[in-house]
């Protein structure tokens, strides 16, 4: 353990030692799901301001690692720390972009947005308590498709991930039998006999579309991309809702983002008539009391420009820009906590 | 009289100093080949102890249990290595059964039959073969091979293999084209090309003396192969075995492409199942500090397990030469 910590640290220096000789970059490293987004903000923003970013991606839990080792001034994660953890290390978290994780299907005679799915039924899906696509309980909610008599095929991440940390947080509030056996977390003990894990967004997308009667998840853009058949959800208010930008959105309206320490709310099973119940945050953290006062002071400010200028980006690779009112807060009642 | 014995005497000094410069030309030569052979030693060794330093939570917690464990549950830290384990050594298991004939029959055809205009365009094929990079054969796995072995493949097997008693389940259940019978298949064909290069040089070997009197005598090409060739090289035949499973135990990419990647023992060959490279692969970038240190056992065992292999291979070889010695 000790040796591995060394040789990151080491690394990152050596990487740090490099960028610190051209203008002084902003350090990043942490979730892959923000990956996209950071990259086209900070390409834009180096336009404007000649500071560019350097973001790793390389997960959330090496994120939280690499900020905890103080080797980057930001880490990235997708899984919020607790308050405590935050306290306890002197740091501040707060969210930067919102997305959507759907469920995908392979399924013959289903295009993209018909097969109409309930958080319970996906959890009895995921589960293995569901084995068969005819099954009575997925027949009952799509009515009008005849449904084959097939077996299904569940697909997961293999690697650990911040979608499935998204995912099983959903699971996880809908089915109580996935609380009690499974859980919620970026890597979890898939309880479906016929289960097969993918690596990456782009892996579980491939394996869907080559094993036919399979079911997997993935963040929106994937299956966009890929123009897989996702589902449409039952959300809380009983009311099944395309993954869009629209319902990505609405699921966050309502949120209450200072209920919690650390902003770390869970975005899933909201309420209100448009929400997509799948939807996640991704965060930022950073240190109250920065060793390199200026470099935190960089990131904020590409950070304050994205938030002001990113959202016609972020729409354009399928993420949602947080509310104005939201980013106000994060800069009025946030940011002040970080010693400039 | 004088000047010669002083000029003999010359002559020695000189001599004497270019036996001393070549003698300590060989020292330093010796010295330096022996440090760049301790150097082997001493990575050896600096890996194995640092794998043991951060797999020790692991070993503590869980002891040796850990290697029968059946479990890999990251959220309640619950670990074991059988799942790893047993999806490494089948996949190799796999890998060999296939591959050995087949480079076997290869390596024969190009050493004994095969014509001679065929044989060096056949030799760089095989050679070609070799320098593919894993993750071409893992992409090849998943996208080309695998819907073909879904659609067609294993259901041929399933209703044949399928039905025979014994090792009918073997070959049940869900057939998606990716498991641990697609990882041995793509995992033969990589090693394929090592197992036959070497053993094609090594047939080549053969003194054609020996070969022309058993031909001589009246012995058909497989009664050559098998009372000549195979006995003069066994040793080598041995080793390009053992070069082949050594690749296919430590296979991470095409693996991890094509396993399925689930964390479960099944009694069917077309489950999905795990290897140990394909769950470091996998897991190494999320992992926290315990779940961490349980990757690094898991590196361990992988080690032990290459280890083990190697030092078998060499005992065979060593018993095989005795029992040939006590024959003559």
């Amino acid at each position: 353990m000790v040796s591995f910590k060394k040789f990151l640290t080491a690394a990152a220096l050596a990487v740090g030692v490099a960028t610190s000789a051209q203008a002084a970059d902003i350090t990043g490293a942490g979730a892959t799901f923000p990956y996209p987004i950071y990259a086209k903000w900070a390409e834009e923003y180096k336009k404007v301001s000649k500071v560019g970013l350097n973001y790793q991606s390389i997960g959330s839990s090496g994120g939280i690692r690499q900020i905890r080792a103080k080797t980057v001034t930001f880490g990235g994660t997708d899984a919020p720390l607790p308050g405590a953890d935050l306290d306890k290390d002197g740091m501040v978290q707060f969210p930067t972009v919102l997305g959507g994780v759907v469920p995908i299907v392979n399924l013959e005679g289903f295009k993209p947005g018909e097969m109409r799915l309930t958080g319970p039924v996906l959890a009895e899906i995921f589960m293995g308590s569901i084995s068969k696509w005819n099954d009575p309980k997925i027949a009952a909610i799509n009515p009008s498709k005849k449904l084959p008599d097939q077996a299904i095929t569940v697909v997961h991440r293999a690697d650990g991930s911040g979608t499935t940390f998204i995912f099983t947080d959903y699971l996880n509030e809908v089915s109580k039998a996935w609380a009690d056996k499974v859980g919620k977390g970026a890597a979890v003990k898939w309880p479906a006999a016929s289960s097969v894990g993918g690596k990456g967004n782009e892996g579980v997308a491939a394996n869907v579309a080559r094993v036919k009667g399979s079911i997997g998840y993935v963040e929106f853009a994937y299956a966009k991309k890929n123009k897989i058949a996702h589902t449409t959800l039952e959300n809380r208010n009983g009311i099944f809702v395309e993954p869009d930008d629209t319902t990505f959105a609405a699921a966050a309206a309502n949120a209450d983002w200072f209920s919690v320490p650390g902003m770390g709310i869970s975005l899933v099973n909201q309420r209100g008539t448009k929400a997509w119940p799948i939807t996640g945050a991704t965060f930022v953290l950073m240190y109250k009391n920065p060793a390199d006062k200026a470099a935190s002071n960089e990131a904020l400010k590409f950070f304050d420009w994205s938030f002001k200028n990113g959202k016609k980006m972020a729409e354009e690779l399928d993420y949602v820009a947080l509310p104005d009112s939201l980013t106000k807060a994060i800069t009025e009642k946030v940011w002040p906590q970080i010693a400039r | 009289m004088n000047a010669s014995a002083s000029d003999s005497g010359l002559l020695d000094q000189k001599r004497l100093d270019v036996v001393k410069r070549q003698r300590f030309q060989d020292f330093l030569f010796h010295k330096i080949t022996l440090s760049f052979s301790l150097l082997v030693l001493a990575a050896l060794a600096g890996i194995l102890i640092s794998l043991i330093i951060t797999a020790w939570p692991a070993f503590k917690k869980f002891g040796l249990e850990f290697i029968w464990r059946v479990e890999w549950d990251i959220i309640n830290e619950e670990f074991g290595a059988a799942i790893a384990i047993f999806g490494t050594v089948v996949s190799s298991g796999i890998a060999l059964l296939i591959a050995v004939p087949l480079s076997f029959g290869i390596a024969l055809f190009l050493t004994e039959t095969c014509p001679v205009w065929l044989r060096r365009p056949l030799g760089t094929a095989v050679e070609l073969l070799a320098a593919v990079p894993s993750i071409i054969y893992g992409m090849f796995g998943l996208f080309i091979f695998a819907p073909l072995f879904a659609e067609y493949g294993q259901p041929a097997m399933q209703s044949t293999l399928g039905q025979m008693p014994l090792i009918g389940p073997l070959f049940g259940g869900a057939m998606n084209g990716i498991g641990i019978f697609a990882a041995g298949l793509i995992l033969a064909f990589m090693i394929l090309p090592f197992i036959a290069a070497v053993m094609r040089d090594v047939f080549e070997i053969v003194p054609p003396i020996l070969r022309e009197s058993a031909y001589g005598v009246g012995c058909t090409t497989w009664e050559v192969v098998r009372y000549v060739v195979l006995p003069y090289t066994q040793q080598g035949v041995i080793g390009g075995i053992m070069l082949g499973l050594g690749r296919a135990l430590g296979e991470t990419m095409a693996v991890t492409f094509v396993i399925g990647n689930s964390q479960r023992i099944s009694s069917s060959l077309f489950a999905p199942g795990s290897s140990i490279a394909s769950t470091l692969a996998n897991e190494f970038g999320e992992a926290d500090d315990f779940h961490l240190s349980t990757l690094f056992a898991l590196g361990f065992l992988l080690f032990v397990i290459t280890f083990v292999v190697l030092a078998l291979a060499k005992i065979l070889i060593i018993r095989t030469e005795r029992a040939k010695g006590a024959k003559t």
